[in-house]
């Protein structure tokens, strides 16, 4: 049997020391984890720059770096600072070793870097290597350009090759998140499906088990089954909790296309142990011509944002109304003062408390609401503008009547200034893969040297 | 006639990757998952009007051991555009509860 400990789903979302404790006390032969996704949208990505905070990282180093150093077993990060950037996995990188100076250990860490540069995947486009996913288009240079950072998705090999030289941590930049807890038992010899199967189900931590908010989950991988079993004991994992989870965040249920090969479950058998433990069967690896999904996004336009709140039963009454009118009235205002055509920029109204999330007006008959939330949101190409734009509106957002002759009101707004330069707006610009001969070509190996407690480190590759 | 709403016990949709969104019905019983997953207004065609998604692209899939039709559609802008009102789409399956179904 090969156990991997699973302590969450997404390292900084907090775990307990204990749970970690009585995780090891099991026997496991590695810790794994990811740090990443692209969940929370582009902005990370483009911008190279961690979702979670610096102190929530460090939380959850601060257990397992010690804990997996005092256990012998490797502790193996992956998508490290969300995005899998190479800025992502140097920050990772910074906070690993402050972690083992103050426990005062010297881990052997090894970093996985598998951001691309542009002129690279221009030439691999060049080649004809790199194909689209539905719904996207075809490849363009224009594309490639409009991305601040490009990352490869890396397999289970780069993870292998980092291990089999000694790795004591691995910190990876962009990487599947099934890789990252299916490198050890693969390269131990486990059947590639339940290998890959078994990191599906525990990828999300206790997301597979009856209460997910109880902490993390570990796997153990046999020669013709593998189990799931949650770390806290008042939790339980059933057939029913983990095989549903194949349909989390998942296009198909029952299969999944991996660096190499292919996963597919449709005739894996889920079977409960005990109340706690389930036992999975059947599931098969297909390979495939080894491909890396490709993720890349770059920032376009910029946005400012200002908020009003409305309890006036009359313009409640007619939202859709008020909303046409104040709508053309705005736009009127920025061709009258700015010069601006439309095209050239966008205003958009949202009516939280309405129509805020759906862009619809709800149904007919749906009551009258007794507040909504009006957000003004400005595009225009430069960040100045946008704030342009938003002060010129300014008057008329905060004060726009219902009807003609009716006295000015003044909508209820709780900052000062009243208007939220919010930034760039990011978008995700590749969704392809690009095939290669070696799983290694687009990933780069990178050692970590430092003193347990004086002296800088150096990095060599 | 009934609603989907009241034929699940559960609804909820979320983004699958940046370029998909997937919806997971949660039959309330056999009787209901039996009765319904094949209702013509379950079906790429009512998706695609309902969502603005292509049509062609939209996956329906029945998963029986767990009483699921899962529905995954491409979304007509990337997550993160800039009139993005539902980063997750976690709030997506709402217009669902009260799709009607054809099916007695």
């Amino acid at each position: 049997m090969i156990t991997i400990l699973v302590p969450t789903g997404a390292l900084g979302a907090g775990m307990t020391a204990a749970q970690v404790e009585r995780g090891i006390s099991l026997g496991v032969d590695a810790i794994a984890c990811d740090a990443g996704s692209t969940d929370s949208g582009p902005s990370y990505l483009a911008r190279g720059v961690s979702k979670v905070s610096r102190e929530a990282i460090k939380h959850d180093l601060g257990i397992l770096i010690p804990a997996a150093f005092k256990a012998g077993v490797p502790l193996i990060i992956g998508s490290c600072g969300t995005a899998g950037t190479d800025s992502g996995v140097d920050w990772t990188r910074d906070i690993a070793i402050e972690v083992a100076r103050e426990n005062q250990i010297a881990p052997k860490i090894a970093l996985l870097y598998s951001e691309q540069e542009k002129l690279k995947i221009k030439q691999q486009c060049a080649e004809g290597k790199i194909s689209p996913l539905a719904p996207s288009p075809s490849l363009t240079e224009a594309a490639i350009d409009d991305c601040n950072h490009i990352v490869a998705l890396m397999g289970v090999e780069p993870y292998i090759d980092a291990l089999q030289q000694g790795a004591d941590i691995i910190l990876g930049g962009r990487t599947t998140d099934t890789a990252v807890l299916c490198c050890v038992p693969i390269m131990r010899g486990a059947p590639a499906g339940l290998s890959w199967h078994a990191a599906k189900i525990t990828e999300c931590g206790g997301l597979c088990s009856v209460n997910p908010r109880e902490g993390g989950v570990l796997f153990r991988i046999g020669s013709d089954h593998f189990e799931v079993e949650p770390l806290n004991l008042a939790n339980s994992c059933t057939p029913y909790t983990v095989s549903s989870h194949m349909l989390y965040e998942n296009s198909d249920p029952f299969v999944l296309v991996e660096p190499g090969g292919i996963l597919d479950v449709s005739d894996a058998v889920y079977e409960a142990v005990d109340d706690r433990i389930t036992r999975v069967s059947g599931s098969r690896w297909n390979k495939r011509p080894y491909t890396m999904k490709l993720e890349g996004a770059g920032g376009g336009a910029f946005q400012t944002i200002m908020f009003i709140g409305i309890r006036d039963p009359k313009v409640l009454a007619s939202l859709e109304l008020f909303e046409t009118r104040m709508l053309a009235d705005l736009h009127k205002r920025v061709e009258t003062a700015i010069g601006l055509h439309a095209g050239e920029y966008d205003i958009s109204l949202r009516f939280y408390g309405w129509s805020g999330v759906s862009g619809q007006p709800p149904p007919a008959g749906t009551p009258t609401p007794s507040e909504v939330g009006v957000m003004f949101v400005a595009t225009a190409e430069t960040q100045e503008m946008a704030t342009r734009i938003a002060k010129t509106c300014n008057p008329r957002f905060f004060h726009f009547p219902l009807d003609r002759g009716m006295e000015l009101p003044s909508y209820a707004f709780p900052f000062s200034p009243a208007e939220i330069e919010r930034g760039q707006v990011y978008a995700f610009n590749l969704n392809h893969v690009v095939a290669v001969d070696d799983p290694l070509e687009l990933t780069r190996l990178v050692w970590v040297e430092f003193a347990a407690t004086t002296g800088r480190e150096a990095a060599h590759a | 006639m009934p609603r989907l709403g009241d034929v699940c016990r559960h609804i909820r949709s979320k983004n699958a990757g940046p370029f998909w969104i997937t919806v997971d019905l949660f039959f309330r019983d056999d009787e209901s998952y039996r009765s319904y997953k094949d209702d013509p207004n379950i079906s790429a065609r009512c998706f695609a009007k309902l969502y603005g998604a292509d049509e062609s692209l939209i996956k329906l899939i029945q998963v029986d051991s767990l009483r699921v039709v899962k529905v995954s559609y491409p979304r007509p802008k990337p997550q993160g555009w800039q009139g993005e009102r539902d980063m997750h789409a976690g709030q997506q399956y709402v217009s669902l509860l009260d799709v009607e179904l054809a099916a007695a």
